[in-house]
């Protein structure tokens, strides 16, 4: 029951918002808001630890089941995992890191803090939700802030940013909504751990898998549908990057595993060599795209699009590993991008622009701001000490383990965009803080303890994944095992 | 007293009063004109419901009372209506339905 | 077995001054961040001495065998059942030779740099990173596992760019660290995928069972990485040459070596540490950690032969060419890794008792010393001149004579002259390779000769020769510096010292690849003919340049196309920058951008105006008129009705 409370808390933060007045009171209850989150998110971290310690191995923990609307089988019904508890850590930082960064926002402050705490309500309970419907309905609630926050608050052609991302992203829910139309019509419940045990016949998994799949990776930057991606992230504003990649794009790769792959694992073997084609080019072509780029913004977003193919590359290949490396790969891609943001923004705020082309040499006036953005994109390239080596390893090793030649070369593949990575990465810090500075700069300050603040939360974050990433590891292995489980005995191998 | 007027006269008539009241619906652009049209319509109906009601079931009087119904309705109907035109006029200084065509595409 | 837990502190230390350095040395630690650095590092030598008399002397050996010990482990990143990073501390003779070179050269870096970077603006910074490499390079060398080894290889690799890029502002330092990071990132895709096959048929990537599983021929994963094999050639080859690759990356050997000698970019002092003495032996450390596996794949160890002699060759040519005296140090130090490269690579069929692998070792451990002394001498040159190019040098030695010997006792010890250090490394690496492989003792010996001419080129160069500048300039460029503070001088000094006495050391008895201690037999008559012409190319080297004179480069003109092209080192940058600028850029990135744009996107966004064109065209019914809604409502009406009563009966 106490699981509602992840709901409850930032829906009651977003409504006291509203009741605020001025930056300064609208600002302090947000951040107390994000604050008591994490608290919260840390809280049932410690209770899942004690539960697991004491032996309780049920797939799910404090399941709460509560009838919604009976006479279709709607349930709200929740509970939570290892890798429920890994996104919800990941929300509750990106969430408490968004916030500082916009600490002085002026325009409209009530109105954009109520919708950044309003996103979170959606990804909460999309994480937490048992039920297919009541997924779909906190999915839809995470779609509808970001049009707004990217329209209103956001920069260049903002109105075009926003409108394609809502509209790839509904069409995408709709697809999705498809799946689980499909799914409930079979199985007549929307429950999640009651279709989990059903036997559902290959061709109903079939012609249903492609619209969750797809429905969902439009949302995690599958290949071709990952076109919203540069454009809005390049549009939002920087907390609203932030949530962006660092909170809805996990919401895509989350219902890939979670909903298509858990509820229907022979349609996702059948089709794993399509996800794994799809996934590859996306890795690949995103790397190559991103070293094109000119804009900071475009070469996270690119980036992003790179990285989110690791998550679908994880799942689809189909090994434990491989989706316990998914699963890190979503976590750890956004601490990072999310921290990679931040970065950009800060030197936007002082510079004004965010051509690398015009940039230069900011390591001299501006070395914290500098040092984050380094740490960011080394994390990117996989550095060993951070988050992002840890994530990329274990996809990697999870999909050399299935055993077939063409899924291996997609892995060599993969592993060799980890160079473009460095090419592109390298190259953005070398242009934007090493090399000559432009005289204009001279008079800017480094960053402010809000955004040390924000930056060394995450900072830590992916500090702490990359040096002890067991406790991440220990934390999701047994719910990707037990998909896997189920995977894995449909499958026979 | 039977024998008086056959049913199809008074049908004939309701007809004829209904397409009036049609032709008037969808030539007109004055509204008052096309209220007017719509309380022919009504009327139409009203004296085939009262005509149904003496021929077929003299003994019993629903038909009398949708027809009084109706013309309750009609009467409201003519009040809602007439208010909104006067405040259609007041907005673009002209009843003429082509005037208010704001809910175009 | 005795208790080696303080190891932990050698490569732990470093560490801890990184974080204290790094987070909090430009507010607190402006200045006296040197001092911290290296007392941290001298801690570290001194444990690390300490590691290596207990191992050595006191405890590694049982039944006359030095063990391998695992001081540490516990698992960091578990996979799947049996596949886990472990993070560990293995002790055998060759980790904790390693340790020693690592934290005594880090040590002479630190000491020197207290003079050599004074003043520079980031100096705490400069001293964190220095020490960031410290950790990773001692973490790498303890490594157990083969993925711990790959993660402190990272390491290493990006406190090499950040050090070479220490300079941010110069475009150049910071191209050169890009480079750097790229050029090794590549080779360590190899390494990674190499880690990738065999941990997957080796079923662990724990170096010791790894060695253990795929050397004995009857063990399952033996069998399953040998007969499972890919365009026709088996597994296990493709592992061991996918993790050579990783090492030539690091190692600077043809043709990954590009990025060697732009690295010069870096502070002198970084280059004398990573670029000379222990990352870019990296890879020779790696071959020769997974050395048992290696001589039973004989083509993968003639790859290594093959690629290390070439890469010896190759570099010592293109070093008689350069005028960078940083930039000749940096071949010298691509061809020497190319001896012990290739003296691994002859091991496989060398004489008794693997001498090749002594011999590579023996010479890793010499060459850090006398290397390291020519890079902190050309550092101590450049502080005091400030370029880099030989034209601007000469007669320096009445200047600088503590440097003057310490830079002449370096090139005896690289050129092979008894009875300093690198005659006897050297002689046993020619004794392997004349065991093995007649063609590669040739190449061998013609690069000894070569190096000997080169590096008394480079020596007479700048110690001799008549200065060209004009005298008062000169004058004055030398009378405001003197030869540098004591902490620049003392570590010249004490490495000065090695490379006369190292040699001396019977190495043998510590490090051979089974851990038996043998015998080192010096063939007196074998010695001449290398001696020979070490001496033969010191004379030509002093004919040459010993006093201006104009016979370098009439010498030059008569190579003609040959000594242009070495001298423009043989094209292989310029084919590195056509592949990526012209291929790479061009014909994959930007396509592949363009596509995204226009296509994959233009493809959404046509979506997107064929719905607003569908639109256009029905919208006309939308006229906003109520009579023609009212039309169609009676239409609809009348419609239906002809249906219910025609169709529907």
């Amino acid at each position: 029951m106490f699981l509602s409370l992840l709901i409850i808390l930032p829906f009651l933060t977003s409504i006291a918002i509203l009741f605020c007045r001025g930056l300064k009171q609208v600002r302090s209850v947000a951040f107390l808001g994000a604050l008591s989150q994490i608290g919260l998110v840390g809280y049932v971290l410690a209770k899942y630890w004690e539960e697991r310690s004491v032996g309780n191995n049920a797939p799910m923990l404090f399941e709460y089941n509560h009838t919604w609307f009976a006479p279709l089988n709607i349930n709200f019904h929740i509970g939570i995992d290892g890798i429920s508890i890994a996104m919800m850590l990941l929300t509750a930082f990106v969430v408490i890191a968004g916030v500082l960064v916009s600490w002085t926002m002026e325009k409209l402050s009530k109105e954009f803090f109520f919708l950044l705490m309003f996103l979170s309500v959606g990804a909460y309970g999309f994480f937490i939700s048992l039920d297919l419907f009541t997924l779909f309905f906190f999915l839809e609630v995470a779609v509808i802030p970001k049009f707004l926050l990217i329209g209103i608050w956001g920069s260049g052609k903002k109105e075009y940013s926003a409108m394609k991302l809502a509209l790839m992203l509904m069409a995408g829910s709709a697809l999705v909504f498809v799946g689980l139309a499909g799914l409930y019509f079979y199985a007549h419940s929307f429950d999640m751990m009651q279709i989990a045990q059903m036997a559902i016949p290959l061709e109903v998994q079939k012609f249903f898998f492609p619209f969750a799949f797809v429905g969902f990776g439009i949302f995690g930057a599958l290949f071709p549908f990952h076109t919203w991606v540069p454009d809005g992230h390049s549009s939002a504003p920087t907390a609203a990057s932030m949530f962006l990649a660092g909170i809805s794009m996990k919401l895509g790769g989350y219902g890939c595993l979670r909903v298509a792959t858990f509820l229907m694992p022979a349609a996702a073997h059948q089709y794993s060599w399509i996800i794994i084609l799809l996934a590859t080019i996306a890795i690949i072509y995103g790397a190559f795209a991103t070293m094109m780029q000119t804009d900071l913004k475009y070469i996270n977003a690119y980036s992003s699009v790179s990285h989110c193919g690791f998550v679908l590359l994880g799942i689809g290949m189909l090994t434990k590993t491989s989706v316990n490396g998914a699963v890190l790969q979503m976590v750890s891609h956004g601490l990072m991008t999310a921290l990679f943001f931040a970065a950009i923004g800060m030197i936007y705020s002082r510079t004004h622009t965010r051509d690398v082309a015009k940039l230069g040499g900011l390591l001299k006036v501006t070395p914290f701001i500098s040092t984050v953005f380094v740490l960011a994109g080394l994390c990117s390239l996989g550095l060993p000490g951070l988050s992002g080596f840890v994530a990329e390893m274990t996809v990697f090793m999870g999909s050399w383990q299935n055993p077939n030649t063409m899924y291996r070369l997609a892995t060599i593949l993969a592993c060799a965009s980890i160079v473009v990575t460095a090419v592109y990465i390298l190259r953005a810090a070398g242009k934007t803080v090493m090399g000559p500075m432009s005289e204009a700069y001279n008079e800017i300050t480094d960053a402010t303890w809000n955004e040390r603040l924000a930056a060394g939360i995450l900072i830590i974050a992916i500090v702490v994944m990359g040096v002890a990433p067991f406790l991440l590891n220990q934390l999701i292995m047994p719910g990707t095992e037990n998909i896997m489980n189920k995977v894995l005995s449909i499958t026979g191998n | 007293m039977m024998n008086s007027v056959p049913l199809e006269h008074i049908l004939f008539v309701s007809t004829a009063l209904f397409f009036i009241g049609m032709y008037g619906l969808f030539t007109r652009r004055n509204l008052i004109t096309i209220l007017m049209s719509i309380e022919l319509i009504l009327n139409s109906v009203n004296i085939n419901f009262v005509a149904f009601n003496k021929y077929l079931y003299p003994a019993k009087l629903d038909g009398v009372f949708f027809a009084i119904f109706i013309i309750t309705i009609a009467a409201a109907e003519a009040a809602v209506a007439i208010a909104i035109i006067i405040n259609l006029y007041r907005s673009h200084q002209s009843i003429d339905v082509e005037d208010a065509a704001e809910l175009k595409f | 077995m005795s208790n080696y837990l303080y190891i932990i502190l050698i490569f732990l230390l470093p560490l801890a001054t990184f974080l204290l350095l790094g987070l909090f040395g430009r507010k607190y630690f402006k200045t006296s961040a040197g001092f911290i650095g290296t007392l941290s590092l001298l801690t570290s030598t001194v444990l690390s001495l300490k590691a290596a008399y207990q191992y050595f002397f006191i405890d590694g050996k049982v039944d006359g065998v030095y063990q391998k010990i695992e001081a540490i482990k516990f698992t960091w990143l578990q996979f799947s059942p049996g596949i886990s990073i472990d993070m560990g501390i293995i002790i055998d003779p060759i980790s904790v030779m390693m340790i020693l070179v690592v934290s005594f050269v880090s040590l002479m870096v630190h000491l020197f740099s207290l003079g050599y970077m004074k003043g520079e603006e980031r100096f705490a910074t400069y001293y964190a990173f220095l020490s960031l490499f410290t950790f990773s390079m001692l973490g790498l060398v303890l490594s157990t596992n083969i993925f711990q080894l790959y993660i402190f290889w990272e390491l290493v690799g990006v406190s090499s760019f950040l050090l070479i890029g220490f300079y941010y502002q110069k475009a150049s330092a910071v191209a050169a660290s890009k480079k750097a990071f790229i050029v090794t990132r590549f080779a360590d895709l190899g390494f990674l995928i190499g880690i990738l096959i065999l941990g997957f048929y080796g079923g662990t990537l724990d170096i010791g069972t790894l060695i253990q599983r795929l050397t004995s021929a009857q063990s399952a994963e033996y069998i399953g990485i040998t007969t499972a094999s890919f365009l026709g050639i088996s597994c296990l080859t493709w592992g061991l040459v996918l993790i050579f690759i990783g090492g030539a990356g690091k190692s600077a050997m043809f043709p990954l070596h590009i990025w060697l000698p732009d690295a010069m970019e870096g502070p002198t002092p970084v280059s004398a540490l990573i670029h000379a003495a222990t990352m870019v032996v990296a890879g020779v450390y790696l071959v020769a950690r997974l050395f048992p596996i290696y001589s039973i794949e004989e083509s993968a160890l003639h790859i290594v032969m093959y690629i290390g002699a070439f890469s010896a060759l190759l570099a010592a040519i293109i070093a008689c060419t350069q005028t960078d005296i940083k930039r000749v140090l940096a071949y010298s130090t691509m061809s020497q890794i190319g001896y012990m490269m290739f003296a691994l690579g002859v091991s496989q069929n060398g004489v008794e008792n693997n001498l090749g692998f002594t011999a590579s070792m023996f010479h890793l451990f010499t060459h850090a010393f006398f290397k390291s002394l020519l890079f902190l001498g050309a550092g101590a040159v450049i502080h005091m001149v400030h370029s880099n190019e030989m034209k601007d040098m000469g007669g320096l030695r009445k200047w600088m004579p503590v440097t003057h010997f310490a830079f002449l006792i370096a090139c005896l010890a690289i050129a092979g002259i008894p009875p300093f250090a690198g005659f006897f490394s050297k002689e046993e690496i020619l004794l392997a390779a004349y065991h093995a492989d007649k063609m590669i003792y040739g190449v061998a010996l013609f690069t000894a000769a070569l190096t000997a001419f080169y590096m008394f080129r480079l020596y007479f160069s700048i110690f001799w020769n008549a200065p060209v500048q004009t005298e008062s300039h000169d004058n004055a460029h030398h009378h405001h510096h003197s030869e540098g503070t004591m902490t620049m001088k003392l570590p010249l000094i004490i490495l000065t010292i090695c490379a006369m006495a190292a040699g001396f050391i019977p190495f043998s008895k510590f490090i051979t690849l089974s851990g038996t201690p043998t015998e080192s037999h010096m063939d007196i008559t074998f010695s001449i003919a290398p001696v020979l012409l070490a001496i033969l190319g010191i004379a030509v080297a002093m004919k040459l340049y010993k006093n201006a004179n104009d016979i370098p480069s009439r010498i030059a003109s008569s190579m003609g196309g040959f000594y242009t092209a070495a001298k423009g080192k043989f094209y292989v940058d310029k084919v590195y920058l056509f592949v990526t600028k012209k291929i790479v850029f061009n014909l994959i990135g930007r396509p592949a951008a363009w596509i995204d744009k226009n296509i994959v996107d233009g493809l959404i966004n046509f979506i997107a105006s064929l719905t607003a064109w569908i639109s256009s065209l029905i919208k006309g019914i939308q006229s906003g008129r109520v009579q023609n809604y009212a039309l169609y409502f009676f239409g609809g009406v009348a419609g239906l009705s002809l249906i219910f009563i025609y169709w529907w009966k």
